[in-house]
């Protein structure tokens, strides 16, 4: 198993796979989200109480959960390099951040755009948006620490403890910021219960969230690839393909 | 479907701007996020093979 | 030669020696805590000065200030160290780096948290606060600002060897300083409206040993990273 797992921690291998997987990823990808908007667009049912505004639902769920799911998977990557020293797992650390951020983004725009027709203002100081901004700001952080280091090697290696340091906080600055939101607002204000969805709702709302989650993995591997090379610009595996792929 | 015509569609039962800004950008930034993560390859590969024209330029001059 | 020093000789050599080195350099102690004291008087003239106003945000102006003095002066604390090389001799050295670490953040926290401690009290006066929170005013801070002091020394061991450390330094550390403030300044509310505010303070405790336990050894493994 350890042995099978080691031959993909080789770069070449590492691109080769992840080139095969990619399409795979894509397509599905494309075709999961394509099906869940659609759906949730324009077939599921109408919402009794928010009318059609719900159907934001159908991508800022899926975003918001997959925000923190792409902070793990960035964290425990960037463990894995950390400690067992695999370059291919800093390289997809390094690949994750801009992707987390960027879903982390549009978890906090839809969330705000499906809050000023239901409660009537862009932004509230509530829990699950304080929380969600701090991820961001964590993501901004990861990434700025990566960019800021010329020696790459290094910057995955400051970058991981990082992110680990904000795994680490993460559940408490949730904790923090719950308790601070119940204190500070008395009537506060709910998301619909998912439990009361309506199965027309839920399919395509779990089609999307598997969608987003595919989507990552596919822009994972897209900016994976691109990092191994980066990474790699003097083995003679990458010569050979620049110079086949390279400037004309 | 839910809705009786297309008109009806695009205008959400009047949440048009919200339910369309959310999506808007949500496509829109996925997109650019994909975009530049494809180009970023292309620029990769095209910074390696500029590294070895002129390595191969060095070289040849060096030789001569 | 053969026996070395033991650890608790080498934390307190380490500990006074920044100590020394801070107080002949006396802007190193007073800077920050100047910086503090005009982050708060800019408030009343920003805000206005109604009492009733000043004294609902004193426990948030007071704790926000101190949360940017403790992060401005921490940006010192490895820098001269790391160009004179002592920093490198820290880690060639046969003691535990936690440990070095941990004098150091303490060292850093005598110098700077303390005398914010101390001058608290008297810009709460200046802000009005309620006569009933000066107590937990106190105590979270005395709990609070090592907290502060060991999670931002993690952000300065990763940002040392950079050139522009400043503004990235407040990205990666002030996030981590979201529940400090948070747990303190909703227990100086608590107090200011009498009820009881020891859970705040238990949490804020908790977050010190956690911090502690931990912070030495990511500061350890940052400064490694660092100075390769």
């Amino acid at each position: 198993m350890w042995k099978w797992l080691h031959s993909y921690a080789d770069p070449e291998r590492a691109y080769n796979l992840s080139g095969k997987l990619l399409p795979w990823f894509a397509m599905l990808a494309t075709a999961l989200v394509g099906i869940g908007s659609v759906w949730g667009l324009a077939f599921a049912p109408t919402d009794y109480q928010q009318g059609d505004s719900y159907r934001i639902i159908f991508i800022h769920v899926p975003a918001a959960s997959m925000s923190m799911a792409a902070y793990m998977a960035m964290a425990s990557s960037a463990f894995i390099g950390l400690v067992w020293q695999i370059k291919s797992a800093d390289w997809a650390a390094a690949a994750i951040a801009p992707i987390g951020a960027v879903i982390t983004f549009i978890a906090l725009i839809t969330g705000a755009t499906w809050g000023k027709p239901m409660w009537g203002t862009w932004w509230v100081w509530d829990a699950r948006l304080t929380s969600e901004l701090v991820l961001l700001f964590l993501y901004l952080g990861v990434i700025a620490l990566y960019a800021s280091f010329e020696d790459k090697v290094l910057a995955a290696r400051a970058a991981g403890i990082l992110a680990i340091v904000g795994v680490i906080n993460i559940p408490i600055i949730k904790y923090s910021v719950e308790w601070w939101s119940s204190l500070h607002q008395p009537s506060t204000i709910r998301i619909t219960e998912k439990s009361t969805m309506s199965t027309d709702m839920l399919y395509p709302l779990l089609i999307n969230i598997a969608g987003f989650g595919l989507m990552i993995g596919a822009i994972t591997l897209i900016r994976f690839r691109s990092e191994i090379l980066a990474r790699n610009g003097m083995r003679p595996w990458v010569r050979e393909l620049a110079i086949a792929e390279g400037v004309k | 479907m839910q809705f009786d015509s297309l008109a009806d569609f695009f205008n959400m039962g009047g949440y048009a701007f919200y339910v369309w800004l959310a999506y808007g950008v949500t496509f829109f930034s996925l997109g650019t996020l994909v975009i530049s993560s494809l180009r970023q390859k292309r620029k990769v590969l095209n910074d390696i093979a500029k590294k070895i024209q002129r390595e191969d330029r060095l070289k040849a001059n060096r030789s001569n | 030669m053969k026996k070395g020093i033991s650890f608790r000789q080498a934390f307190f050599t380490l500990l006074k020696r920044d100590l020394q080195i801070a107080i002949r350099h006396k802007g190193d102690i007073f800077n920050p805590l100047l910086f503090f004291i005009l982050v708060v008087t800019l408030f009343p003239l920003g805000i206005g000065p109604e009492p009733q106003v000043l004294s609902r945000v004193a426990p948030g102006v007071i704790w926000v200030a101190a949360l940017l003095a403790s992060m401005l002066s921490l940006e010192r604390l490895f820098k001269a160290d790391y160009t004179d090389g002592s920093l490198e001799q820290m880690l060639l050295s046969p003691q535990p780096l936690p440990l070095m670490v941990l004098a150091k953040v303490l060292a850093h926290w005598i110098l700077t948290g303390v005398p914010l401690i101390l001058v608290a009290p008297l810009l709460a006066v200046l802000l009005h606060l309620e006569d009933n929170s000066y107590g937990a005013l106190i105590a979270t801070l005395a709990l609070g600002t090592p907290v502060l002091s060991l999670l931002g020394a993690i952000g300065v061991a990763l940002t040392v060897g950079l050139h522009k450390g400043g503004v990235l330094l407040s990205l990666l550390i002030l996030p981590l300083y979201i529940p400090v403030l948070i747990f303190a300044t909703t227990a100086i509310d608590a107090a200011g409206m009498n009820l009881p505010y020891s859970g705040h303070l238990a949490i804020i405790g908790a977050m010190l040993v956690g911090s502690l336990v931990l912070a030495p050894f990511a500061i350890g493994a940052s400064l490694r990273v660092s100075t390769n």
